[in-house]
């Protein structure tokens, strides 16, 4: 047999029957739920009378729209009627279909991308899917992971397939080292900025080399929940002793001899040496500094000792109109350094970077220290109640609030801003999530995405200073 | 799935790249648990001057009259026409829901995000990939010509302007065959039943962990 990818492997492990066009049948083995895209898939499948396939595939939580304030009063809690009625709609539905559900006062709710891995319910080698584009973090622990549209969770529910077509091989290495303070953030930003948000379109893309083998599991689940940003459906990484560490002794990792045959089978989940790969790019970790995005797309971002760039010197003129709107839109100018841009707000969070170690290293930066004066509201918001529990164990939580943080309760919160937690016209905030589109944090908010420490040092200066120094 | 054959219709052009779905629908309107009432807030905060809410007249809110879909002449346009990398973001069916429910029956694009073609397509929305230097040529007559209109023919798989010029697009034959038919195509999977359970049978046996069961 010839050498084959990761991916290739998963897809073959996960082929049901492949069509005479070309089409194939993928076998889902986890499909997480959450309140937004999933409503009218529940409905059509009510429609149609059709019964899910396997209720122990499906894991549901509710994270989009929860409130980060207020979690005593459960889903009265929740001001927005609107809000309140797409929450009461997927616990209804999962108690209807026996479909077990993370409801907002279990202490194991939270961002649908941090519980799957946390509680084991994501595994090397399965295929796990969500409605939700940022299904790629899952990717992280060797599984073929994607998001998909409200009609694929329909599917999904009632065929426990998907219809697909294969994708190509993209392999993105990152050779070398990080010099301290530099996170796994600012290496897919980086990525980002290499190839651009289409870079990875129709890929599958493995993200490798000896930079990503000492990342943690957190670090890599932040590099392949942007894969998504890269325009790569699915981001993945081999697994290694660092995932399986990370699994052990999880809620629904397997046990005893269920444990033993499945590390076997996981440690075969790696590209062979000699596999080819349709697409390769490498970069040099040690080049890689902390990264901002400037612009209203992920790929418009410099390292922190840049200037802005100057839409004049872009030579497409597509390009170019897009980096004038997204200045004018950000209300920046071209040339100025990206360290002079005043910020208002600050948020840490989201599923790309909202788990403890996320948490840890932003504690470690603004330890001792403040808030600028200048910041109307930095805001920490844990990805589980899991992690916000762990955070307290270890005094986190007490570091934050000395320094001038909120500390919130678990959900997307002002990543997308579908709760009360959002950004006001003009604002320009340090955020860890995962978009800097327009309005994505609220209606004409500036979004810059950075890591997590670098939010944590912004926070303390009131600008975008390099976090290195903090951190050396 | 309303079937997709061959459209004729007024063209519209949004001369943008990577169009995200942030824009296309922004989310304060994905609280709704309905397919329906999208199409009002198409590119809401490009369209209106103020802030949207769900469940809101929009009839009487203050429109941004120099943006490209409420200029008077493309009024009624039922393709678009857009720049690379239409639909990134997010994978919110709620997208091409509505780009529908506005009127917009295909987008013409040099390249579109994979999970907003494929969601399009499971709508009756049909999504047509064209040369880079082919989409600008119909960008500047769509802007030269008032009334520009295009010809999508699926069945040939061909875009065809009023002069004559033909312009051909690829889609894969599942996808074809299931825009042409209006085919729901859980019904399609589901002819293959048998081979998912057989294909569970043989998972069971060799990655027994993955059917435990969630408690």
């Amino acid at each position: 047999m010839s050498a084959q990818t990761l991916y290739d492997k998963l897809w073959r492990d996960h082929l049901v029957a492949e069509r005479d066009d070309g089409s194939a049948l993928i076998y889902i083995d986890r499909h997480l739920l959450h309140e937004v895209t999933s409503p009218q898939a529940f409905e059509g499948l009510r429609l149609a009378g059709r019964e899910p396939w396997r209720i122990d595939a499906n894991l549901a939580t509710v994270d989009h729209n929860v409130p980060t304030t207020g979690r005593e009063k459960g889903v009265q809690g929740i001001d927005d009627p609107v809000s309140k009625i797409q929450v009461q709609t997927l616990d209804e539905n999962c108690d209807k279909f026996g479909i077990l559900e993370f409801k907002m006062q279990d202490l194991r709710q939270g961002i649908v991308h941090v519980i799957g891995p946390e509680q084991g319910a994501t595994l090397p080698g399965m295929t796990v899917v969500c409605g939700d584009s940022h299904t790629s973090t899952h990717g992280a622990f060797g599984a073929l992971a994607h998001g998909i549209g409200t009609s694929e969770v329909e599917h999904v529910l009632a065929t426990q397939c998907l219809i697909q077509k294969k994708m190509r091989n993209m392999l993105v290495r990152i050779d070398g080292q990080l010099m301290p303070g530099v996170s796994a953030k600012d290496v897919v930003l980086a990525v980002i900025r290499e190839i651009g948000t289409a870079g990875g379109t129709g890929c599958a893309i493995e993200f490798a080399g000896d930079v990503v083998a000492a990342m943690s599991m957190e670090g890599r689940m932040t590099m392949c929940n942007m894969a998504i940003e890269a325009g790569a459906r699915a981001g993945m990484i081999a697994v290694d002793e660092t995932t399986i560490e990370y699994i052990k002794g999880k809620p629904y990792a397997p046990k005893g001899e269920q444990w033993r045959k499945a590390v076997t089978a996981w440690n075969d989940l790696k590209s062979d040496t000699d596999a080819v790969f349709d697409k390769v790019v490498v970069l040099k970790g040690n080049e890689i500094k902390p990264q901002v995005s400037w612009g209203t797309s992920p790929e418009m971002v410099v390292a922190i000792d840049e200037c802005i760039p100057d839409p004049a010197q872009q030579d497409d003129p597509v390009k170019r109109e897009g980096y004038q709107r997204a200045l004018e839109y950000m209300g920046l100018e071209a040339n100025m350094p990206v360290t002079s841009i005043r910020l208002d707000r600050i948020f840490i969070g989201s599923c790309t970077n909202s788990r403890i170690e996320d948490l840890r290293i932003a504690a470690r930066v603004v330890d001792g220290k403040k808030v600028s004066p200048t910041i109307k509201q930095a805001l920490v918001v844990p990805g589980s109640g899991l992690v916000k529990q762990q955070a307290e164990k270890e005094g986190l939580d007490k570091i934050f609030l000395d320094a001038g943080f909120e500390w919130r309760a678990p959900g997307c919160s002002m990543c997308l801003a579908m709760n009360a937690d959002k950004l006001g016209s003009g604002e320009h905030c340090a955020s860890t999530s995962n978009r800097n589109f327009e309005g994505r944090q609220g209606h004409g908010g500036r979004t810059h995405l950075v890591s997590p420490a670098m939010a944590a040092a912004a926070a303390t200066a009131g600008h975008f200073v390099d976090v290195r120094p903090f951190l050396a | 799935m309303e079937k997709f054959t061959q459209h004729k219709g007024l063209v519209v052009p949004l001369n943008r790249a990577n169009v995200d779905t942030d824009q296309i629908i922004p989310k304060q309107f994905l609280k709704s648990i309905k397919r329906t009432g999208f199409g009002q807030n198409l590119f809401d905060d490009w369209r209106y001057l103020d802030e949207g809410y769900p469940g809101q007249d929009c009839s009487t809110r203050p429109l941004d009259e120099k943006f490209v879909l409420n200029f008077p002449r493309y009024r009624g346009a039922s393709i678009m026409l857009t720049q690379q990398n239409f639909g990134c973001g997010s994978s919110r069916e709620h997208a091409p829901w509505a780009i529908l429910e506005y009127g917009i029956r295909c987008v013409i694009a040099p390249s579109f995000a994979d999970i907003f073609y494929n969601n399009s397509i499971k709508n009756g929305l049909l999504p047509v990939v064209l040369e880079q230097k082919t989409v600008d040529f119909l960008i500047a007559s769509t802007e030269a010509e008032e009334g520009f209109e295009l010809d999508i023919n699926l069945d040939r798989q061909l875009v065809i302007t009023p002069n004559g010029e033909r312009y051909s697009f690829e889609i894969d034959p599942y996808r074809k065959h299931c825009l042409l038919n209006g085919l729901d195509d859980i019904d399609l999977t589901l002819e293959f039943s048998d081979d998912i359970r057989e294909y569970e049978k043989l998972r069971v046996q060799r990655a027994p962990w993955i059917f435990n069961k969630l408690h």
